[in-house]
């Protein structure tokens, strides 16, 4: 490697480590983000420079190939929905895993089939660790886009057997694994190689459908520090510092962020990945099916009480709000409650929204202060002494079900925002049905301190503003 | 053998620092961090390109060409995502504790 290409590829690792560092607070986090970007345009451009394009040809391609990657990647990212970031985050990891099993593919095939350059043991498993990890970030990434895109599979996918299954196909891996460092004595090393690139796909699928839909950030942010392992793998076999540098940065930060963000919602990662699993044994929810009783009220009864009988209002959002755009009608709510001199506040649960922070986004676009929005710990508090919470398109990040000790649903644990320490909770929903991780609420059915407006959110908050102005 | 022992050291070193760098993240930031970081690791964009320019047959120009143009999806989506993510906290930032109860 030329010296020219190692100071540049240092230099882009500094800048990538200076953009994680200004990340960490939210008055730098946009620099952070831009200085990162510097770094990679810097590492690429060195690259192209001095990667050996004999021909012209290969120069066309990478052109063509960069330009085709980029303009896709713009697009998606510009057009995509703020509601539909999570999966695209999602998108992204995946075929950046892709990216890191194909390059190990290649370069193995360049070795063994056309004997370009000799194999060597690291540079095999490097391939190996490659291959299965890259693939694995791939599907799995794949089966958590479908998921948080309600596409197929929402909600725990669990068979008979299935860690058993796993198990089996790690196995089958490892065996393959053996075959390819042996040089091939049972298959042949590209025929194990391409078996491995299989088993590793499927592995990728069956982790990740056991999972609910409310667990999906944790487990992109898992699939997110596999895939800089790959890349850091495909380091070691094309003995490239800027991949082994920058791969091993997000693989080992983001297995802290992983961690992090399980406490911050209290699921520990071992409950997650096998929560599944555990939960379709014991069935929890959904059983009966009787109807019962829950206070109806119109959005008219709404406006009143919030007109008359409130002093403080705690607003906590939910991923329905977001669904139907309800932004705006909730700013407006603010404002009308505000005019009437009551203090307004939200409280934003770390998962609202399907992802830590995706709440905080959707509302400042909205033009929500900021200072309003209040995080898990300093709104229940408040809580306390609010007259009103409303709760717009949300129900298990309020569900009192996560902390009762005699039920085992797939969010006991998580810490909720209590709700039920206000005077009145009033939930504007479409219908009864329990949330996103399927648990049914017992706040729905207390008739004394609950109301619920059934209603979409955009014409549910839109009704009460007018009822509130009216009244 | 001497090169490989290097490579071994820059790995466990960047896994130290990895571990060191990512400490007490309000969690609204949870979700940029992980864009962000999820455009760094399209660094493997480059390796892509390596590989599509060593390739001599249409099997390895195929893969490295798909390559390519996954990991330019990586890299650009990535930080164009979080650049979007992060514009919307832009406006009255503000780092005063809020209020107490």
């Amino acid at each position: 490697m030329q010296v020219s290409t190692f100071v540049a590829y240092l230099v882009a690792a500094a800048l990538f480590i200076l953009g994680i560092r200004r990340l960490r607070a939210p008055e730098t986090a946009r620099s952070g983000n831009t200085l990162a970007a510097i770094g990679m345009v810097i590492a690429l451009v060195a690259t192209i420079f001095v990667a050996n394009i004999d021909e012209a040809l290969s120069g066309i391609e990478i052109l063509a190939g960069v330009l085709v990657g980029s303009a896709i990647g713009a697009v998606a990212a510009q057009r995509v929905q703020m509601t539909a970031m999570p999966q695209m985050v999602a998108a992204f990891n995946g075929v950046g895993g892709a990216t890191a099993a194909l390059v190990a593919l290649s370069e193995f095939y360049q070795a063994e089939a056309l004997g370009a350059h000799p194999e060597t043991v690291v540079a095999s498993v490097g391939v190996l660790l490659s291959v299965v990890i890259g693939t694995i970030s791939f599907s799995g990434s794949i089966i958590a886009f479908t998921k948080l895109q309600e596409l197929a599979l929402t909600g725990s996918v669990t068979f008979p057997l299935q860690q058993a299954v796993n198990a089996i196909i790690a196995l089958v891996i490892l065996g393959l694994a053996v075959d390819v460092l042996l040089g091939g004595i049972i298959l042949g090393p590209l025929v194990s190689l391409y078996l491995i690139l299989g088993a590793s796909a499927l592995l990728g699928v069956l982790f990740v459908i056991p999972i609910g839909g409310a667990d999906m950030p944790i487990v992109i942010s898992l699939l997110n520090s596999f895939t800089g392992l790959a890349a850091a793998a495909s380091g070691f076999v094309l003995n490239n510092y800027a991949l082994i540098i920058s791969g091993t940065l997000v693989g080992a930060s983001g297995t802290i962020l992983t961690r992090e963000m399980s406490s911050a919602l209290g699921r520990p990662l071992r409950k997650i990945i096998f929560a599944g699993i555990t939960a379709s044994a014991t069935d929890s929810g959904g059983g009966d099916d009787e109807e019962r009783p829950v206070n109806d009220v119109s959005a008219g009864a709404v406006g009143e009480y919030l007109s008359d009988e409130t002093e403080k209002v705690v607003i906590v959002p939910g991923y329905g709000l977001a669904v139907a755009q309800a932004q705006g009608p909730m700013y407006d709510l603010m404002e009308t409650l505000e005019s009437q001199g009551k203090e307004v506040l939200f409280g934003i649960h770390p998962v609202a929204g399907r992802m830590p922070g995706h709440m905080n986004v959707l509302l400042t676009e909205a033009g929500v202060p900021y200072e309003k929005l209040y995080d898990l710990e300093d709104i229940n508090p408040e809580l306390e002494d609010a007259d009103a919470a409303i709760v717009v398109g949300a129900n298990d990040v309020v569900n009192p079900a996560a902390n009762d000790p005699e039920q085992d649903t797939p969010i006991s644990g998580m810490p909720i925002l209590e709700v039920d320490q206000a005077d009145r909770v009033i939930f504007v929903k479409r219908s009864l049905s329990p949330g996103f991780a399927g648990i049914d609420n017992p706040l729905f059915y207390d008739t004394e301190k609950t109301m619920m407006l059934f209603s979409d959110a955009k014409q549910g908050l839109q009704e009460i503003v007018e009822a509130v102005k009216n009244g | 053998m001497g090169a490989l022992l290097a490579q071994l050291a820059i790995f466990v070193v960047a896994a130290f620092l990895g571990f060191e760098l990512i400490s007490r993240v309000p969690s609204l930031l949870h979700t940029p961090l992980m864009s962000a970081t999820n455009a760094i690791h399209g660094i493997v964009l480059v390796g892509a390109v390596i590989s599509l320019a060593a390739a001599s047959d249409s099997f390895t120009t195929i893969v490295g060409l798909i390559a390519v143009v996954f990991g330019a999806m990586n890299v650009v989506g990535g930080f164009w995502v979080t650049n979007r993510m992060l514009s919307m906290f832009r406006p009255p930032v503000k780092k005063v504790k809020k209020r107490k109860g």
